[in-house]
């Protein structure tokens, strides 16, 4: 088999694991601050897949160039969430938390169904079809707008924890809920505001994954896994870890697709979560928890 | 002469005392049970199809040839028929759970399911339970190997498809002085695309195709990428695709073929999905080339022609397919039994199914009848292309309605 088929098939398998790596920092924002599984982070990335769907079909907009609105939309989506829903539950054990977003992820896939029905649904975007040719390489146009617009949008929340005065109030709650508490700030409204970014990181995603993957309602609880098993392999509260993971991720079973057999590639990933749990059970770039 | 309602009741005469002897005999028999189920109503018949999960869109289609059946069985003289609907979502065990849950709310006959692993989980219920299943489409060849004597199948198995496949694509490549002589063989994993590997594999040698098999990739049906598996089949140089697919995957793989910037001379399809109108209306003209070797319809045959105006008046549009013209016959054979059988109960009407000989019917072939196994093996099957958006039948040749054209036109010369 020639090189360049090695190179194609890594570059196609890291831009669409950026794509994933955005949607999982979404679900290792929330944990790592409001310490929520979000059960329903796969099916709240179908609805923004569904909205993009809606707003390319109906007013022609391009779903990449509506990230941010969709995000936007999703920011509200989560932030209702955790303000009327979520922070009761917060005291309570985790149990009924799983259970409470089970339940949410149950009536989401049930209305997405109920309102577009069971068959998969796609945008045809002008540059659907398009490849770039860099010497042997042949990447997927779509792939590398996705990829870029993961890029920026992480560097953004980078930036926003690293340097904006809420960001870094939203991490000192992560760091200390007393501490956090006890210098007079609002946890309850900062775990709402966390869990809309958390929201609005899986808006972003989902607008562009509709690029990449044919959606259904059914799809929500494979995005679901698939977050869970990219954070836990980063690391779980690790934005950065959450990126890594869906890098490794997307690289590892693309690369199994070639040198092994392609229906066995979510058996690499899954290997991979073996690993980085027999070994480094924080994730890579978790910290251990004391 | 006036009589007192008293007077009436109380009144027997040797007629009435007669005819309620009878009456009570003809219950204790059971005949008489019999007789009135057959004069009761329509015979429930509870269809099961995959209605969501990966198979919606094939689900839904079938589905069609549900819903035009009832006017062509009354112009038939046929009795009615009460559709009982279910969706197996695409899965094995909601398969078996919606099977029993059909039975148990009175079906009296299922019909069902378009995929070998959920028709064999509803196979085993319909025997267990002793209700007769008339299967639509399913072709894993084990299905009707159990022994069954409740299941029967009004559809080719895997080794039948393929050796009228491989029959049909010599007379193809004959026709345009045109083969490939290589390509990469790309399946499903599922319950079809292995037995489908299975198959080709053993049959491919008896005939002699002018192409070898490079590479064999197999590939998850509801994978959300498939642009891995169409670089590597593209790596090998192979000059022509071989497929076993579904439909979603199907859509995924040409979208794919495009970016990679790959036309193969040829796509052999040996299963659903290059043929389906959503693939059609999804895709467009790059939808135009492919060939699909497959159980199809007879254009010349009478039923076939009926049934293709009835769907062409309710569902405008859209091509008549391997989905519609087998589950149509499917609810056929169960007319067909209930009327001759007069009666619901089970072992009388998987008796008439066994006895069935139904020759204006709509698939190629000599008709529908069942052998010992339960299986129709007078089927025949047949090469369609798709071009303009339109199927079009190239072989056999007597019951083709056009020629076929190889190679396919490139994807980056479509306009």
């Amino acid at each position: 088999m020639a090189a360049e088929i090695y190179l194609n098939v890594a570059v196609s398998g890291l831009l669409t694991g950026l794509v994933y790596g955005l949607m999982a920092a979404g679900l290792s924002v929330i944990f790592g601050v409001v310490r929520v599984v979000n059960f329903a982070h796969g099916e709240m990335m179908t609805v923004a897949m569904y909205l993009a769907i809606v707003l390319f079909n109906s007013f022609g907009l391009d779903p990449l160039v509506m990230a941010v609105p969709i995000a936007g939309v999703l920011f509200a989506l989560g932030y209702a969430m955790q303000a009327g829903l979520i922070n009761p539950f917060i005291t309570r054990p985790e149990y009924s938390q799983f259970m409470l977003l089970i339940a949410v992820a149950l009536i989401i896939v049930n209305v997405l169904l109920l309102v577009f029905g069971p068959d998969a649904r796609n945008v045809q975007t002008s540059y659907a079809f398009d490849s770039f040719l860099l010497g042997p390489l042949i990447i997927d146009a779509t792939k590398v707008y996705a990829g870029a617009a993961t890029l920026v949008i992480t560097a953004a929340l980078f930036v926003f924890f690293q340097g904006a005065p809420l960001g870094k109030a939203i991490r000192a709650c992560a760091d200390n809920y007393t501490g956090a508490l006890v210098v007079g700030l609002n946890v309850k409204r900062l775990y709402a505001l966390t869990f809309g970014i958390g929201a609005a990181c899986v808006g972003a995603a989902g607008s562009m994954l509709v690029l990449l993957v044919d959606v259904t309602p059914s799809l929500g609880p494979a995005l679901t896994l698939l977050a869970f098993i990219i954070v836990i392999t980063g690391g779980l509260g690790s934005m950065a870890g959450a990126v890594l993971g869906g890098l490794l991720i997307g690289f590892t079973e693309a690369m199994a697709g070639l040198f092994f057999t392609p229906s066995a590639k979510s058996m690499f990933s899954f290997g991979l979560l073996v690993l980085v749990l027999l070994f480094r059970p924080q994730g890579i770039l978790g910290k251990r928890m004391s | 002469m006036r009589r007192t309602p008293q007077t009436n009741y109380l009144r027997l005469t040797r007629r009435s005392f007669a005819a309620g002897a009878g009456a009570a005999a003809l219950l204790a028999t059971g005949t008489g049970l019999d007789f009135a189920r057959a004069q009761g109503g329509p015979l429930k018949v509870g269809v099961l199809l995959p209605r969501s999960g990966a198979q919606a869109g094939i689900g839904q289609d079938c589905q069609r040839g549900v819903e035009i059946a009832p006017p062509i069985f009354k112009a038939l003289g046929l009795p009615e028929l009460a559709i009982m609907n279910a969706d197996t979502e695409t899965n094995v065990e909601v398969a078996r759970a919606r099977a029993e849950k059909l039975i148990n709310d009175g079906a009296q006959l299922l019909v069902g399911a378009f995929d070998s692993g959920q028709t064999t989980a509803i196979a085993q219920v319909a025997e267990q339970k002793g209700i007769p299943l008339v299967i639509n489409i399913a072709a894993a060849p084990p299905i009707t190997e159990q022994g069954y004597k409740f299941v029967f199948r009004n559809f080719p198995t895997a080794p039948m498809i393929l050796s009228d496949a491989f029959a049909n694509q010599k007379e193809v490549f004959d026709a345009t002085g045109a083969a490939p002589k290589s390509v990469v063989f790309m399946h499903v994993n599922d319950t079809f695309g292995t037995a489908m590997q299975q198959g080709i594999s053993a049959v491919l040698p008896r005939f002699n195709m002018p192409y070898k098999i490079v590479e064999q990739i197999a590939y998850d049906a509801t994978s959300r990428d498939l642009s891995v598996e169409v670089a590597k089949a593209k790596a090998t140089g192979a000059e022509a695709l071989l497929m076993v697919s579904r439909l979603n995957d199907a859509i995924l793989i040409t979208r794919e073929l495009v970016k990679h910037r790959w036309s193969p001379m040829i796509v052999l399809s040996m299963g659903p999905g290059w043929y389906e109108d959503q693939y059609l209306k999804t895709l467009g003209k790059l939808s135009d080339g492919p060939m699909s070797f497959v159980p199809w319809y007879d254009p010349n045959k009478k039923l076939a022609q009926q049934l293709e105006a009835a769907l062409a008046n309710s569902y405008p549009g859209i091509n008549m397919n391997t989905n519609h013209v087998f589950t149509f016959e499917a609810l056929l054979v169960a007319a067909d039994s209930y009327k001759r059988a007069r009666s619901t109960e089970a072992k009388a009407l998987a008796d008439a199914i066994r006895a069935t000989n139904i020759t204006d019917n709509v698939s190629i072939g000599l008709g529908i009848q069942f052998n010992e196994k339960g299986q129709n093996d007078k089927l025949k099957n047949a090469a369609i292309q798709n071009r303009g958006g339109k199927l079009l039948t190239v072989a056999p040749k007597g019951a083709s309605n056009a020629k076929p054209e190889l190679p396919m036109q490139p994807y980056d010369r479509r306009g």
